[in-house]
């Protein structure tokens, strides 16, 4: 049974549309990418499909009530929420460094979620 | 008494253009370089923007807002370039000479070898629309409603409506979604997407919310609080369809209706500006029309990327840095660039063929109208075609960018006119 499905692919701001045809869940052949990441875009949307999470956690004593953080790599799609869930639970405290480990191994799934940027103590000059 | 102080290169705003800006005079060799920026931190609007997308065409990777802001900030303290924060430019004198204020000095004074305007752009309110009905409370840009989700830790309602296609508005949706609010429409007023479509399926398609094409608020409903809008459908000259209202409960209305260069300060010195940008007339320098005086970033017109910002940043902070160090090439004879068929605008305005020998050039454009099939961008040199490029599609919210390169020399010195325009193949 082959399917054909119309994706845009969402890797970079071009936005390519893939006219993608699939068989069960394999993936036989994409359409309409500029380059090859739309490939594995493609790939993983119809079989994993999985987005880069980013929100606030709570901080105390920084220069703003709340530090914003990101997946370091896109996570599955389907547990977006529950990661919510489980970040609303963190507190950090100031001062945090740009890249430091907010959530180790978020939800077993292998991937970190880190701090977006420096977040000095209440304040502090900016100087980094 | 007045504090006096005295820099080779003042940049006006610390978001990316103006980082960008500072680093690069640094690097063409000024010595004294500060910015001053009205926040109490610098990194200007990307510090609220928290969601991923920045810095794949300048860093290569895929970053949150904040962490792109970030990377500059470190190079802007490692680059040795001074800041006044929490500090706001009041005036600014063609002598260029700046007068700011602050808490701890009160007024300064300072004296400029070149300034870089770098103030970003701001959103288009309410009153830019008129929309009938009353005033009650719950109407929020959506930049408004981003400072203060992703910020403050504030959320402005529980149910939202969200005016216009806009990325800022798209991605307004899926944060408040994520953070647990029910948004129940956008509506856009033309009949295309105005933001990305990579918006459209990571912000709109993955958590179901409606996009309607070609409708709009027709009125707020409301005592104090909003509690619905009426929505309606458009023709293509954007009037009402009667009998096609429709009444949508809600407590909260974000607007994403564009934004506007922020140029006060540049419009009081009297600088020459475009009205279909918004921002100063520039050469391909970023130059203006008063020497010493330059722009970067989203005081010229409206990047849809923030990587655009930074380089055009750089070309800014480059050449302001030559002009203090008395560097710059005299003004020689320069091209108008005229924005033709379909062609809503074209940056930068004039055009100095010389700056070839410094390598290729840039042209960035936006179309007026979409064309969802294979066009050509084309140039013509006093009406004569130079040179002609196929995009796959051009939109009005993509720009689009034209290389020139330096073997166009030839062409473009005797012309007087460079007119760009976008058509069908015949
Ligand atoms: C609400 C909003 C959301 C946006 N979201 C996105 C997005 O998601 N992705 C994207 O690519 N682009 C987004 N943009 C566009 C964004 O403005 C640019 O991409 C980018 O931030 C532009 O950089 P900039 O340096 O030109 O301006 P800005 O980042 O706006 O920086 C301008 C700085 O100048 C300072 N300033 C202004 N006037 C003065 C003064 N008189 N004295 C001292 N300081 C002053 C301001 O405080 C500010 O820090 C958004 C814009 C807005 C308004
Ligand atoms: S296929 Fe390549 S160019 Fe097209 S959107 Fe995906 S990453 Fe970008």
């Amino acid at each position: 049974m082959t399917d054909k499905a119309s994706l845009i692919c969402i890797t970079c701001p071009m936005g390519c549309r893939l006219d993608v045809t699939v068989e069960g869940d394999k993936v036989v052949s994409v359409e309409g990418q500029a380059c090859k990441r739309g490939l594995a875009y493609a790939q993983d949307e119809i079989t994993d499909p999985r987005r880069v999470v980013t929100t606030t956690v709570r901080v105390v004593n920084g220069r703003h009530p709340l530090l914003p953080v990101y997946t370091e790599r896109p996570f599955p799609k389907h547990q977006i929420f529950p990661l919510l869930q489980e970040l609303r639970r963190v507190t950090v405290m100031a001062p945090v460094r740009a890249g430091q480990v907010i959530l180790a191994n978020a939800l077993g799934t292998g991937i970190n979620v880190l701090a977006s940027r420096d977040m000095p103590l209440r304040e502090e000059p900016c100087v980094s | 008494m007045l504090k006096t102080l005295s820099y080779d290169v003042v940049v006006i705003g610390g978001g990316p253009g103006g980082l960008a800006a500072a680093i690069a005079a640094r690097e063409r060799g000024a010595e004294r370089v500060c910015i001053i920026e009205r926040a109490e931190e610098l990194g200007g609007i990307l510090q609220q923007c928290i969601h991923n997308g920045f810095g794949l065409e300048v860093l290569g990777t895929d970053l949150p807002g904040p962490a792109y802001a970030q990377h500059f900030i470190t190079r802007v303290y490692q680059a040795g370039v001074q800041t006044l924060l929490d500090t706001m430019v009041l005036e600014v004198t063609p002598q260029r000479v700046l007068y700011a204020t602050n808490a701890r000095d009160g007024i300064l004074e300072i004296e400029a070898g070149a300034v870089v305007f770098s103030m970003g752009c701001r959103e288009r309110t309410r009153g830019a629309l008129a929309i009938p009905g009353t005033r009650p409370a719950g109407v929020y840009t959506a930049g408004t409603a981003q400072r203060l989700v992703n910020i403050e830790g504030y959320m402005p309602g529980r149910r939202f409506v969200i005016l216009g296609s806009g990325d800022i508005g798209m991605i307004m949706a899926r944060r408040l979604t994520l953070e647990g609010a029910q948004v129940e429409r956008v509506l856009e007023i033309v009949p295309y997407l105005s933001g990305l479509k990579r918006n459209y399926v990571q912000c709109l398609q993955d958590f179901g919310i409606p996009l309607q094409l070609s409708h709009t608020v027709r009125e707020i409903k409301g005592n104090k609080r909003v509690e619905a809008v009426v929505a309606v459908a458009v023709d293509e000259r954007w009037q009402p369809i009667p009998g096609s209202e429709e009444v949508i409960p809600c407590d909260t209305l974000l607007l994403s209706v564009g934004l506007i260069p922020e140029n006060e300060l540049s419009r009081r010195l009297g600088i020459a500006m475009d009205p279909v940008t918004g921002g100063p007339i520039v050469d391909e320098g970023m130059g203006t029309s008063l020497s010493g005086f330059f722009a970067a970033g989203n005081v010229v017109h409206v990047y849809d990327l923030v990587d655009w910002v930074t380089m055009a940043g750089e070309v800014a902070g480059r050449s302001a840095a030559a002009y203090a160090l008395g560097m710059a090439p005299a003004s020689v004879y320069r091209l108008r660039v005229v924005a033709g068929d379909n062609v809503r605008y074209v940056v930068p305005h004039l055009f100095h063929p010389e700056s070839l020998a410094q390598g290729p050039q840039q042209l960035q454009l936006r179309v007026r109208e979409p064309i969802e099939e294979k066009v050509q961008v084309i140039l013509e040199a006093d009406g004569v075609e130079i040179w002609r490029k196929t995009e796959r599609y051009v939109r009005p919210g993509e720009m689009v960018t034209v290389k020139l390169m330096p073997d166009l020399y030839d062409r473009l010195k005797p012309a007087s006119t460079l007119t760009v325009s976008v058509r069908k193949p015949r």
